[in-house]
């Protein structure tokens, strides 16, 4: 690109100011990855979410434990091809800041029900054998650095064991895996065996949290859905079925107008940035009129003024923005290793499209104004200075 | 000072020949003030709901080594036993003033379209003497729930956030239906946020047989609570954690206050920053743009402190303008806002954003701050200015 | 008289500024020969500049024919015109006017990039236009590191690099001492003569004027006397 070295040269005339409108487009877009990977923490375990899982939970709530003996019912439904079932088992692993969700569940079940999550063969051969085996995705694994055969020591805030003890513990036999990128929605968490913790705890023998069915045709889980709450209508085991994404995306939204409020911050941040990139860009570019009407007489269209203004806008915000995401994929790493009550946040594509895009974005609104001004500048009033 | 007055005046005057610029330190700081104020509303908020909750003379029991109510579970056998411990205070009859009570989740409906959500609400079980304990509990519609029947009594801020717990309204749990007999306010507290119905009764439904998730009893006096713990602590069949109310609803509070505070100081440092290299931005060619008038008035006699004086009032000013126009959309925005969200009971607790004075001051201080810096390298450049250079306009 | 590369016929020029229209030019008409290095003297205000420009494709008339190098300019559409212009006209302005942030072997080298050039015979052309001007020593300072009469050498060079029909000067020497314009005026002259310029140069004093080949008297927008052949 041969116009890049007047690019660079114009757009580090006034050095000062080009620094400082860098800084704080990278302050503006460490925010932004920041945010956006907060977000996608938020709303991410839902993108890749199997589209063939549903999920029956107790009508009153998912806290409430259905009764196992649901099961045979729940497998005689035309369309459902598997059924595995969880019960949130709510460990503290060393210090509450640590948390992670461990559900105990029948390996057979879940092995078959998981299917896009991936067990080596002799690990899962391991977790079928002995009953204090436990699983754990390979995210978590790496989270604590986990290795198979560590014991894994866990404090049940909801059950005792039948001691009256909380403190319980497994052994860490198998690591799963994504089969294809991003597939296993579940590598942050942890599984052990439902008959050792049904045995062992103090109360609450003999039910599940909640059922997983996993359905052959993803088009039929509505259909499916409201056949199974069908079943157990006016009982005092009423159910609500739905997709796990559906679920999950309930769950998300529990928290309710939070996540609103992260992007009416990114709002107030954008609208800033745009205000103060375009206030240097219009200064820059008025500042170099003669210049620009120079640039014309010595042969450069009207088009061609327009396109080098845009250009040095887009160079700045994409220089400051993929700067600032640096800095917020460093942070996120830095983060992750700090001792905080945060689950771990990573810059995924969707957070660098976003960013992209509003470097962009970012870029063309601010540089078109300024842009347009120089493309309609007469050379005769642009050389007096007019 | 007669120099600093004219700089200044002068300088001011210019202002809207710079409005741009200028704007963009007002607005900037404006956007960081907001944002600090707005979130530190929401912790504020939050944390005041929770510590509003509970007396320091009544007792809460839970679980021994859990930390909410909704993970804790005690087992029938030592609720007599709970029942009877010494330093509790007791009702004209001579039974002790306690409520075992039990908790539960439900969902109800909250929100439309994309906010829709089924989110979980705690009903709670609360004995006959749970309402003489707690007197806060006032009914401001209906009635009080009878024991025995599937009646429920709807809090105040949960009558606002959820949808279908209108009096009268008919609710739906584990297949049998209850009714909404009453509405009731708690010093905006956070059982609110709760369905209230007799303790019994709910234990039937859900199955619990004899078991509560908590006690709550009221002490003779808030000094009874060492007394208290050390008979607890004698008795090995109590694996149970005793403290005051107080103490378990501020502890409740703590990590969300903790988590929002983590979360709003480093999104307000970040903009500060930014802001900041906004500032100074603007600042710097406010400079050069009066340059010559600057130079001229210090070739004719003009020392070089009414400048920087000048530089710093203008930064000031406009930062100081920045931060009362963000506090104020906070305020109008944000105050008394109600919402409701996940508490770490894993239920709801709705809350309103308090945007206090206190806040409004520390947003304020933050953009005097930025001003302070965004103003004082620029000023001591225009000061250190070569006149004769600077008259040349180069 | 050789050919005429520069042909005005009945060019008027009216400038409207708010209610008030000034006529600058009226029914003008000008031939400039192949090779020629013409002066257009005059008062300010005479509408010298104005001619210049329209001249060098920066300005339309209101009415009349331009017909510049063999293309009648005043028809062009602006995106063509500039093209035209980056071909056949090379300007020298009084204030020099090159880019403060670029060195002088950039400066030169601007009007190529619009050209097809690769990169290294931009660098070598530009490096040829300074040598000609006689600084390629200074290729590598910025304007701001050199005096004036150098930088307008690199004004000189920047506007002789892409080889153009003809040189257009709106007071070249205006901003300098009487030595180092008559060296400007020298090379403008040199250029002229050796490498066959056709050279166009608006100024005010008479002493520049005198290097010229031809000079042309305007007065209120009139030419005030024929050309001197």
């Amino acid at each position: 690109m041969k116009y890049f070295p007047l690019l660079w040269a114009t757009l580090w005339r006034k050095k000062t100011r080009t620094w400082l409108t860098m800084f704080s487009l990278v302050a503006a877009f460490l925010l932004l990855g920041l945010l956006q990977a907060a977000n996608s923490l938020f709303y991410g375990g839902t993108i890749n979410l199997s589209a063939n899982l549903l999920i029956t939970q107790a009508r009153v709530s998912f806290t409430s434990p259905l009764p196992l003996r649901l099961l045979p019912q729940l497998e005689a439904v035309p369309g459902v091809e598997q059924v595995s079932w969880s019960q949130f088992f709510g460990g503290v692993y060393k210090d509450p800041k640590n948390f992670f969700p461990q559900f105990a569940v029948v390996p057979e079940r879940w092995l078959k029900t998981f299917t896009e999550c991936t067990l080596p063969a002799e690990q899962a051969e391991a977790w079928k054998g002995s009953r204090t085996a436990a699983v754990a995705g390979r995210q978590l694994a790496e989270r604590f650095g986990w290795k198979v055969g560590d014991r894994i020591p866990l404090n049940s805030q909801i059950f005792p064991l039948k001691d009256g003890s909380r403190a319980w513990a497994f052994d860490l036999v198998g690591i799963f895996d994504n089969t294809t990128a991003d597939s296993c929605p579940r590598m942050g968490n942890m599984y052990i065996r439902y008959d050792y913790f049904d045995e062992a705890r103090l109360f609450g023998q003999g039910t599940a949290g909640i059922y997983v069915l996993r359905i052959t045709d993803p088009n039929r889980a509505e259909a499916i859905g409201r056949q199974v709450d069908a079943m157990f209508e006016n009982s005092p085991d009423e159910t609500k079925t739905q997709s796990e994404k559906e679920f999950n995306l309930n769950f998300v939204r529990q928290v309710g107008n939070l996540s609103l409020i992260l992007n009416a911050i990114l709002g107030a941040v954008f609208f800033t940035i745009l205000l103060l990139t375009g206030n240097t860009m219009s200064q820059a570019v008025r500042e170099r009129i003669p210049e620009l009407a120079v640039l014309k007489t010595l042969g450069f269209s009207n088009g061609g003024v327009l396109g080098l203004v845009l250009a040095e806008s887009l160079l700045m915000c994409v220089i400051g923005g993929l700067v600032g995401m640096a800095l917020a994929s460093a942070a996120m790493v830095a983060l992750a290793h700090a001792p905080v009550s945060f689950p771990p946040l990573r810059a995924d594509a969707t957070v660098w499209l976003i960013a992209v895009a509003s470097m962009l974005g970012v870029g063309l609104l601010v540089g078109l104004p300024p842009a347009l001004r120089a493309m309609r500048l007469s050379i005769v009033d642009g050389l007096s200075g007019r | 000072m007669k120099q600093i007055l004219a700089i200044t005046l002068m300088n001011l005057r210019a202002i809207p020949q710079r409005l741009g610029s200028s704007l963009v330190i007002v607005i900037g700081i404006a956007g960081v003030v907001g944002v600090l104020v707005a979130m530190l509303s929401m912790a504020q908020g939050f944390g005041a709901t929770l510590k509003a909750t509970g007396k320091d003379d009544r007792l809460m029991v839970l679980a021994g080594g859990v930390t909410s109510e909704l993970s804790s579970t005690l087992m029938p056998d030592i609720l007599p036993l709970l029942r009877e411990l010494p330093g509790l205070a007791r009702d004209a009859e001579g039974r002790p003033l306690v409520s075992a009570e039990l908790v539960v989740i439900t969902e109800l409906r909250r929100g439309e379209g994309a906010q829709r959500a089924d989110v979980n609400v705690s009903l709670r079980g609360v004995e006959p003497l749970g309402l003489q304990l707690r007197p806060e509990a006032k009914l401001i519609e209906g009635r009080w729930f009878t024991p025995g029947l599937r009646e429920v009594v709807v809090g105040k801020g949960a009558a606002n956030q959820f949808q279908g717990v209108q009096l009268g309204a008919v609710l739906k749990f584990r297949g049998s239906e209850w009714t909404v007999v009453g509405t009731f306010s708690a010093d905006g507290d956070a059982h609110e946020s709760e369905l209230w119905t007799d303790a019994n009764t709910a234990r039937s439904a859900f199955g619990r047989g004899g078991s509560a998730s908590s006690m709550l009893a009221q002490m003779q006096s808030a000094q009874s609570l060492p007394g208290i713990q050390a008979a607890i602590k004698a008795d090995p069949r109590l694996q149970v954690d005793a403290s005051t109310e107080v103490a378990y609803y501020s502890s409740q509070s703590q990590q969300f206050t903790q988590q929002i505070g983590m979360l709003t100081s480093v999104v307000a440092a970040i903009m500060a920053v930014g802001a900041l290299f906004g500032a100074l931005n603007s600042m710097y060619s406010a400079v050069s743009t009066r340059q010559v008038e600057i130079a001229t008035l210090r070739a004719i006699g003009f020392s070089g402190l009414p400048v920087v004086l000048s530089v710093l009032t203008e930064a000031l000013l406009l930062a100081l303008t920045g931060g009362v126009l963000g506090a104020a959309v906070a305020y109008v925005l944000f105050n008394n806002m109600t919402v409701s969200t996940l508490g770490a009971n894993f239920t709801q607790i709705a809350f309103n954003f308090a945007v206090t004075p206190e806040l409004m001051q520390k947003g304020l201080i933050w953009a005097t701050l930025i001003g302070l810096l965004g103003g004082l390298p620029p000023a001591i450049r225009a000061a250190r200015m070569r006149v004769v250079e600077a008259l040349r306009g180069g | 008289m050789s050919e005429a590369i520069v042909q005005l016929r009945g060019v008027s020029k009216t400038y409207t500024r708010g209610k008030q229209s000034v006529e600058v030019l009226k029914n003008l008409d000008l031939e400039v020969a192949k090779g020629d290095f013409l002066a257009l003297m005059g008062p300010s205000g005479s509408g010298k500049t104005t001619l210049l420009n329209l001249i060098g494709g920066l300005d339309q008339p209101t009415t009349g024919s331009v017909i510049v190098a063999g293309e009648n300019i005043e028809q062009l559409k602006s995106s063509r015109l500039a093209a035209w212009r980056g071909r056949h006209v090379g300007f020298v302005f009084q204030f020099y006017n090159l880019m403060p942030m670029l060195t002088a072997q950039k400066n030169v080298e601007l009007p190529l990039l619009l050209t097809k050039l690769s990169a290294s015979q931009r660098a070598e052309r530009a490096r040829i236009a300074l040598t000609v001007v006689g600084l390629a020593d200074r290729a590598s300072h910025k304007p701001n590191e050199l005096s004036g009469g150098q930088a307008q050498r690199v004004a000189i060079a920047r506007a002789l690099v892409a080889d153009p029909t003809i040189l257009v000067c709106d007071e070249p020497t205006g901003d300098l001492d009487r030595k180092t314009a008559d060296e400007i005026l020298g090379l403008l002259q040199t250029l002229n003569r050796q490498h066959g310029k056709t050279i166009i140069m608006v100024t005010h004093d008479p002493k520049a004027a005198e290097f010229a080949s031809h000079q042309v008297h305007m007065d209120k927008g009139a030419l005030a006397d024929a050309p001197v052949h």
